[in-house]
């Protein structure tokens, strides 16, 4: 069998979810048998060349820069995947889409007319055909593992469509917002994580993003009856995956 | 290499994030030196205005997936000194354990994946396997308990979601952290073996003189707490230490830099550490290291892998008294008072001292925010070391002496991706 030949790339963000290959601790060694990380600068200096069969890109897309090698990318690679939050949905740094970059850039740097970044922080998939978008800031080793396992046997990756609750279900956690009314974001975010924060007593902070149609005008109202400020219930969707369009439309559109 | 030349790398591999380097050599001496970062601004500081203090470590966090537990412990320990919160000492313990965790997971990753393949010539971690598989099965073994450290406190090992300002979410079991001391005999022995495998590696000895900055408190091996100390006599609080550093922006390569008032360069990390807390060291660290000839100080960037396999055995001896002392806390975090208010605090990340001020407004909400990540602080570093190497570099050919030049910029484990928050992109072509 010929080895399924990787890159492993990365636009803006903080190297968590290309991190997590080299979390494979256990796994690695035997990975590298089945996988050829051709063009992952992480864990190595020397590049070779595409085509590649599959591309794993991290990051938002935040300059020109980063539109041509994302470009290159997706023509040098037959499967184009992208990872996490900042790729799927801009992750943090598509905060500043609601706020005036030029006021940023001063705000940051002593000589801001040399920072030169576009107007907006945008997912791969505006510039780009992705074909797969795992999902989580950062994605899971687990899931991101099972990923490439599936295509090393040929098969479509299946990745979670359902959303965090059912993970709660599954693990029998205690709901933390029906018992203790802590805001959480589970009943309309993708799974994924397993149900982690929960988990640990705190409401999901929506992470792995808006779950396939999660309607969460209701959970918005929710939030009040429970006496949560209107500020503060924007601000809960508006953290790591806030440029998602359907959290955009709880916490406002970009103005 | 030829009396006039360039070396140049358009992307740095084996770190973290995106950076290249650039060598100008002129009548055979280093005339003009880079080390350019390209990976684009994130704004954190900007964008944190505005926000609730609560979400403020969990944000920052996203600054860097290697070192997430430094950036929330920095900013919670900022933050909770304008809250007036005492965290209890159980508490301290348990932040303890998940910093340490981190330190194992990081230094493990970058001495044997990131840093090693250099000393014996290897392009990746992948020529070692060849060579030495049973030290990158031990190694990879050692990281992953300190990601599972991580994920027992934490939930997960890269960003962790149980902290926050004033403690955890929820009290973590005496079983639960149990679970980790399991097969801890074999994680202890793999530690001193990889840092007896690291004390054999052929690393240079020659002597620079350096400025070494880090935390102390004579009383730990210093990570969340301490004065800010230097070789050279500097002695300062947390809050007084934005004073004595200046932000410079070099021309040339229009990076910002960090530098001590008097101009001179500083290194921050694990060398740093090492060197001015060697005697905090376990007893059974410094054994092992003196048995192989090193002591302290170390004398050179190369060195810095000693310094981090230490700090790998001494977290692990740690850990397992920290962990198999554990006493449950009452409360799984400490209230405070919301007011108006800034408030300073620097922790060791394990790149190095991370410093973080934060203003917030009566309400709570951040008005102005300032992040000091340790590679910033590393770079004019880096840089001087480069010029220094000039002889070196000049004297091998071409390829060998960009191997080098690179390998000196890894001896510093960068993490561009946290350094980036205020880096102006260069794309040196």
């Amino acid at each position: 069998m010929s080895k399924l030949r990787v890159a492993v790339y990365k636009f803006s963000s903080c190297d968590g979810c290309q991190l997590q290959f080299l979390n494979m601790e256990e796994e690695l060694l035997q990975l590298t048998d089945m996988v050829e990380f051709a063009l992952f600068y992480e864990a190595r200096k020397a590049v070779e060349p595409g085509p590649y069969d599959v591309a794993f890109v991290e990051g938002a897309v935040s300059t020109t820069h980063e539109i041509e090698i994302l470009k290159e990318l997706r023509e040098g690679s037959g499967i184009l995947v992208a990872l996490g939050a900042c790729a799927t949905a801009g992750g943090i740094q598509a905060l500043r889409n609601w706020a005036n970059v030029e006021e940023f850039k001063k705000y940051v740097y002593p000589r801001p007319e040399w920072i030169e970044v576009l107007e907006k922080v945008e997912p791969l998939s505006t510039y780009v055909k992705v074909d797969y978008e795992i999902r989580g800031c950062p994605v899971s080793k687990e899931q991101l593992l099972s990923f490439v396992l599936q295509l090393l046997k040929g098969k479509t990756p299946r990745l979670p469509v359902d959303s965090v609750c059912l993970e709660c279900k599954r693990k029998g956690n205690v709901c933390v917002l029906v018992t203790k009314g802590i805001p959480c974001l589970g009943p309309v975010t993708m799974s994924g994580c397993g149900a982690i924060c929960p988990s640990y007593g705190r409401g999901c902070y929506g992470c792995y993003g808006p779950m396939i149609d999660p309607r969460p005008a209701g959970l918005n109202e929710l939030f009040k009856e429970l006496g949560v400020s209107p500020k503060e219930i924007r601000l809960l969707f508006k953290q790591f995956t806030a440029s998602a369009k359907e959290f955009r439309e709880v916490h406002g559109g970009y103005g | 290499m030829g009396m006039d030349s360039v070396i140049r790398v358009d992307y740095l591999a084996r770190v973290e994030g995106e950076g290249n380097l650039f060598v100008e050599i002129r009548e055979g001496k280093v005339s003009r030196v880079e080390v350019g970062i390209f990976e684009p601004p994130r704004f954190f500081e900007a964008f944190l205005r505005g926000r609730k203090y609560y979400e403020v470590p969990d944000i920052n966090a996203r600054i860097c997936g290697i070192c997430p537990i430094a950036y929330i412990m920095s900013s919670s320990r900022a933050l909770e000194k304008i809250l007036q919160v005492k965290v209890a000492d159980e508490l301290e313990v348990l932040r303890r354990i998940i910093y340490l965790g981190e330190w194992v997971e990081s230094h493990v990753l970058h001495i044997l994946m990131l840093h090693a393949p250099d000393f014996l010539g290897h392009e990746s971690v992948l020529g070692l396997v060849k060579d030495d598989p049973e030290i990158v099965k031990k190694g990879l073994k050692l990281k992953s308990w300190g990601n599972r450290v991580m994920s027992v406190v934490g939930g997960r090992s890269v960003h962790p979601v149980s902290c926050r300002v004033g403690g955890f979410h929820r009290i973590v079991r005496k079983e639960e952290l149990n679970t980790l001391l399991k097969d801890f005999q074999t994680v202890k022995g793999h530690a001193r073996e990889l840092l007896e495998w690291v004390l054999n590696l052929p690393i240079p000895s020659f002597r620079r003189d350096m400025v070494f900055l880090s935390l102390r408190n004579d009383v730990e091996y210093p990570i969340l707490h301490g004065r800010v100390v230097s070789n050279k006599g500097l002695n300062v609080t947390e809050n007084e230490f934005e004073n004595h550093i200046t932000v410079e922006q070099a021309k040339y390569s229009t990076a910002l830099r960090y530098k001590i008032k008097d101009g001179s360069t500083y290194v921050v990390g694990p060398i740093a550490r090492y060197n001015n807390n060697y005697d905090l060291l376990r007893p059974e660290v410094r054994d092992v290291v003196e048995s192989h000839g090193y002591g302290a100080p170390l004398v050179n960037s190369f060195q810095s892998i000693v310094a981090r396999a230490s700090e790998t055995y001494h977290a692990v001896l740690e850990l397992e008294e920290l962990i198999r002392d554990y006493r449950e806390p009452k409360q799984p975090y400490v209230d405070g008072t919301v007011r108006e208010g800034s408030g300073a605090a620097i922790t060791e990340a394990p790149r190095g001292m991370l410093y973080h001020r934060y203003e917030l407004n009566e309400e709570g909400y951040v008005v102005n925010a300032n992040i000091v990540p340790p590679t910033s602080q590393n770079l004019a570093a880096m840089e001087q070391d480069l010029i220094m190497l000039g002889d070196e570099l000049t004297s091998l050919d071409p390829v060998k002496a960009q191997w080098l030049a690179e390998h000196l910029i890894r001896n510093y484990d960068p993490c561009i991706s946290c350094a980036t928050h205020f880096l102006r992109i260069k794309y040196v072509k």
